[in-house]
Order: C-alpha cells, then sequence, then structure tokens
C-alpha cells in the first residue's frame, strides 16, 4: 500500500507542475500589461511598483514562473487586490462554508442515489427500472441552477417554508444552519443523484449475474440479504470510485448554487473575483481545485485497493 | 427470395433498424430536430424582433399577443427563446467541435506513437481533467474576456480531455486488429494507416461522445450566461434570460420558466440520442 501511494504520488508530480504552468500562464492571456489590469482602474503608481517587484515581471518568463510557483509552494498565493487579504486566508475562509454544502449534498445524494440505481437493476425491465432511469436522465438534463429557481419560487414565495437564501455558521444556530442548506443541498444532491444512480445500476447488474449470488440463492438465502450483503456489497467497489471522482461535479454544482442562494462559499467567491477582476483569486482557487482534485483521484485509487484486496496481487 | 440472416445484414443497415426501433432515441432525435429548426428559421417566424421592447406591455403574463408573456423591459419572451436557440445550440455544437478537432488527434497520436509521447500527452490530459469543467470555464472566460465566442473556447477546451482518452484507449484496440497488422505489414505509411484504418474505426464512439457532450456543453453554456460569462445581454440566450429572471421571480414567474423548459428539453433530447447512438453502435448485443 505504501509503495502503492509513494508511486501515485511521484506520477502526480508532473501533472502538478503542468497544472501550476496552465494557471501561471493564464495570467498571461490578459490582454495589455497584467500589472495595469491587476492594479485596478486607480492604477496607484505604488501598488504597480510592488506588482513588478512581487511577481518580477521585468525577469524572463521562467523566473517569473519559478518565482510564482516558489511562492505557492510556500502558500503565498497572492494578495486579494480587493480585500487586500492573502488568497489563501480568503479560501480558507469560504472553504467550511462549502464543505458543508457539499458533505449535505453528498449525504442526499447517496441516500437517493444508491437505493434507486439497486432498485433499478434489480428489477430490470419492469416499470420500475423505467421510472427511475427516466427521473434519473431528467436529473441529468435539467440545470440544476434552474431547478433552485423553481425550488425557491415554490418553497419560499409560494409556501414560505424555507428561507431563499443567506448562510449561517453551524456554530452560530445548528438547526438553523441545516434548515438554510437544506434546498440548496438539495437541488446540488440530486443531481449528484442522477448519476450515482445510473453507475449503481450498472454496478449492480453486473455483480447480480455473478455465480456467487446464484450460489446464495441457491443456498436459500432470503432476498434482502443477497442484496445487501452479497450484491451490494461487491458492487460498492466501483460506487466508492464514482463518488470520490464526483468531487469535480460537486465543486462545480457549488458555484451555481451558491450564486443562485447567495450563499458565502467558494464558488460565490471565484464567481465575485471575476467580476472583481481579482485575478490572484481566482488563479489560487484554480490551483487548490486542482491539486484536491488529484488527491481525490489518490484517494479514489487508494479506496479502490482497500476495498478490492485482489488487486494488490 | 430468402430473408439475409440477421448477422449477414450489412452494419449501418443494422444500426439504423437499431436506432429506429429505439423509442427513446427516436424522442431525443426529434426534440434536437425540432430546436435545429427553430434555431434556422428564426428570422423567418412570425414574432416581434428579440431586442424590440414595447414599454405598453412590461412583464406581461402570457396571452394571444405574446404568447409566452413578457420580460422586464416588454421583449417578447417567445422571440428571445427562438432567438436564444441560436446561442444554445451554436454554443454545444462549436465547443464540441473544438474539443473533438483538437482531443481526437493528440488521442491517436498518443496511442500510436506509445512511449514518450504518449506520456506527455497524458500528463497533460490529465492536467487539463484536473479543474472541473466549469471552474476551468470560468477561469478561462475571466481572463479571456466575458463573450459567446470566448465561452465556446473555454467549453471546448475543458471538453477535450474526455476525446484524447477515448481517441487513445480506441486507437490502441484498434491497433492490435489483424487488418491494421497486415496493413503494417505490408508498408503502408503512418498518415495513411491513419486515416484509412484507425479514424474510421474509431469514430462510433467518439460520435457517442460528441452527441452526450453537446449536452453537457449546452448546460455548461448556460451555466456561464446565467453567471454573466457567456453571451452578453441584450443579445438572447437562456442563460441569461434565467439570470434575469432570478430577480423578478415574485412578479413574473414565466419569465423563469420558459428558458428552463427550453434547456431541459434540448439536453434531454442530446442525452436520448447518444444513449441511442451507443446502443445502436454497440458490437456486441446484435
Amino acid at each position: 500500500m505504501l509503495t502503492f501511494l509513494a508511486r501515485r504520488i511521484l506520477i502526480a508530480i508532473p501533472t502538478i507542475v503542468l497544472i501550476s504552468i496552465f494557471v501561471f500562464g493564464m495570467q498571461k492571456l490578459l490582454p495589455g500589461d497584467p500589472v495595469l489590469v491587476m492594479a485596478g482602474e486607480e492604477r496607484n503608481p505604488e501598488v504597480i511598483e510592488f506588482l513588478r517587484e512581487k511577481y518580477r515581471l521585468n525577469d524572463p518568463i521562467p523566473v517569473q514562473y519559478a518565482t510564482w510557483v516558489g511562492n505557492a509552494v510556500q502558500g503565498d498565493l497572492g494578495i486579494s487586490l480587493r480585500t487586500q487579504q492573502p488568497v489563501l486566508d480568503l479560501i480558507a475562509e469560504k472553504l467550511p462554508v462549502t464543505i458543508q454544502l457539499a458533505v449535505m449534498a453528498l449525504i442526499i445524494a447517496l441516500t437517493i442515489g444508491i437505493p434507486a440505481g439497486v432498485l433499478s437493476a434489480y428489477k430490470k425491465g419492469t416499470w420500475v427500472d423505467w421510472l427511475a432511469n427516466i427521473v434519473a436522465l431528467s436529473g441529468l438534463s435539467i440545470p440544476n441552477f434552474w431547478l433552485g429557481i423553481m425550488l425557491i419560487l415554490l418553497v419560499s414565495v409560494n409556501l414560505g417554508w424555507l428561507p431563499a437564501s443567506g448562510y449561517r455558521p453551524l456554530a452560530d444556530d445548528f438547526w438553523l444552519s441545516l434548515k438554510t442548506m437544506l434546498m440548496p443541498a438539495f437541488v446540488l444532491g440530486t443531481a449528484l443523484a442522477a448519476t450515482l444512480m445510473r453507475h449503481t445500476r450498472s454496478a449492480m447488474l453486473g455483480v447480480l449475474q455473478s455465480d456467487y449470488v446464484r450460489t446464495a440463492r441457491a443456498k436459500g438465502m432470503s432476498e434482502n440479504k443477497v442484496l445487501v450483503k452479497h450484491a451490494l456489497r461487491n458492487a460498492l467497489v466501483p460506487i466508492v470510485t464514482v463518488t470520490t471522482l464526483l468531487f469535480g461535479e460537486l465543486l462545480a454544482g457549488a458555484v451555481l448554487t451558491e450564486q443562485i442562494f447567495t450563499i458565502p462559499g467558494f464558488g460565490k467567491l471565484i464567481v465575485d473575483a471575476v467580476f472583481n477582476r481579482d485575478y490572484a483569486v481566482v488563479q489560487g482557487i484554480v490551483l487548490c481545485t486542482g491539486v484536491a482534485f488529484i488527491a481525490m483521484n489518490i484517494l479514489a485509487d487508494a479506496a479502490y485497493r482497500i476495498l478490492n484486496p485482489r488487486m494488490n496481487e | 427470395m430468402t430473408a439475409i440472416p440477421e448477422s449477414m445484414a450489412r452494419p449501418r443497415s443494422r444500426f439504423w433498424r437499431k436506432l429506429r426501433a429505439n423509442p427513446s432515441a427516436i424522442l431525443g432525435g426529434l426534440l434536437v430536430a425540432f430546436f435545429v429548426l427553430v434555431a434556422l428559421a428564426a428570422p423567418l417566424l412570425p414574432v416581434p424582433g428579440p431586442a424590440e421592447t414595447d414599454w405598453l406591455a412590461v412583464r406581461k403574463p402570457p396571452s394571444a399577443a405574446h404568447l409566452f408573456g413578457t420580460d422586464e423591459i416588454g421583449r417578447d419572451v417567445l422571440s428571445r427563446m427562438i432567438w436564444g436557440a441560436q446561442a444554445s445550440l451554436l454554443a454545444g455544437v462549436v465547443s464540441v467541435l473544438i474539443a473533438v478537432v483538437l482531443g481526437v488527434p493528440l488521442g491517436v497520436i498518443s496511442g500510436y506513437r506509445r512511449g514518450w509521447t504518449d506520456a506527455a500527452i497524458s500528463r497533460f490530459t490529465e492536467a487539463l481533467l484536473a479543474a472541473p469543467f466549469l471552474i476551468l470555464a470560468i477561469a478561462l472566460a475571466a481572463f479571456l474576456g466575458p463573450s459567446l465566442r470566448n465561452a465556446m473556447i473555454a467549453i471546448g477546451l475543458a471538453a477535450m480531455p474526455v476525446f484524447i482518452r477515448i481517441a487513445r484507449a480506441q486507437t490502441m484496440s484498434v491497433m492490435t486488429e489483424d487488418y491494421v497488422e497486415s496493413a503494417r505489414a505490408i508498408g503502408l505509411r503512418h498518415l495513411p494507416l491513419i486515416t484509412r484504418y484507425i479514424l474510421p474505426n474509431i469514430f462510433p464512439p467518439i460520435l457517442v461522445q460528441a452527441t452526450l457532450t453537446i449536452a453537457t456543453a449546452i448546460i455548461a453554456e448556460a451555466s456561464l450566461s446565467f453567471l454573466g460569462l457567456g453571451q452578453q445581454p441584450p443579445a438572447p440566450s437562456w442563460g441569461s434570460m434565467l439570470n434575469t429572471a432570478k430577480n423578478f421571480l415574485e412578479q413574473a414567474p414565466w419569465m423563469a420558466m420558459w428558458p428552463g423548459i427550453g434547456i431541459f428539453l434540448v439536453v434531454l433530447g442530446f442525452n436520448l440520442l447518444g444513449d441511442g447512438l451507443r446502443d445502436a453502435l454497440d458490437p456486441r448485443d446484435i
């Protein structure tokens, strides 16, 4: 396991270097002098001089890149031009909000997606399967920001059951926090549930045809036990991998969900940064998500090995 | 005359028969055809111009004069839906074309040459895959500037890695086939070998992926426009219509309803068609 992890991390290094080159290269896409753009509208000569010094913009590009990466490795992703806070602090501040949204969404996705997938595979070809597939396909086709808007219209505007927007930290008021986050988490969760259901269904279909399931049935085991103890347990291997890889979808969905429900998280941070031309924040977020995504990939591989010991041979 | 046995029918006719026998694929095809027709016929349809404002009919609910109602400055929502279909379909098709044109050659080279080239291209693909689709598109739109053209470039680049991966895997499997082996044995050069033997054989899975990716790309364009990073107002786009509609939910809910239904139906169409194509092209179950 340790050698496996070490090897995976070694392979990830060139990828991370490439990501950093992409992210660094983005600022070169800006038309005109990046410093003039980054310095904002006031174009304070002091700020411009500071930025030129900081990013060594008078040096050749490889030196600029090396400086930038050197700073990034030490946790210095630059300073937000808008709030004057270090980018890393800003990200760390917003992250718990998005994590709460993501965890709640994932719980909703798992409780809907996995049972629906199991049922649909078990009842393959019946109306249950057909209905589950239609619902899943619709879930994949409905833009989740529209679903969010429609839910606000129904649940908040017409029924007045849940607040339409805002955020309360968990530590402030636990129940109110969960309540405010419920609708956004539902919107994000249902989108993921559709993907999860489809993967669960195909994994279960494969497992249900296997010899050990037939054996379990032949020896008179109850259907529920066969389904849960034999079939689902084995189908879980690919499901766990998919769930880890849903991370990207989760983050992208969070950007839109946070925008609709005005939740001050990670996603709102990047969108606001784009509109404020706060480029260091945009770069910092892309770099962080890239590295986090690779870490999730390695975790997914590791989980796959733990769940499936045959892989270690 | 005796009927030709199933297994001897030409692959192409088998493909059409399987596609036609699949009701959901037909529904998907019809939905796609409908929106393509509407988008193409937009200038001919008897509706007001998408930017024509009527200050006497601001935020009016659906009526005989305005079937889908009017928006916050008295523009006809039906007309904006029709012209918005153009933006959505254009974004879906063009960005997938960008992804295919850049991604497939890279994937084929990667699978064909193996070794060093393959390792380099694979690392490049992984790096691109590491940024979630929308985050990458948002970042690119931020640095390139917000416009429909840049949104399409951003979505195309973000969708590229999937095509590199599929083209690579397919090329590697085709390379082991006897007909490729024999073509190489008679000394065919690289380029004719690729264009005559490899590309036609890796085409089906790429077509399936392209159809499904158009669905994703349409949602991505709508998302970017919703965030204000795609099609810029006053040009109509379903995403930006939803962005405005969000502010008038209580007074004019119809403004939010139609664009969402439009996106849902066209995306559903491409998803159904893509799934249908996959089943029809799958050689395993005849």
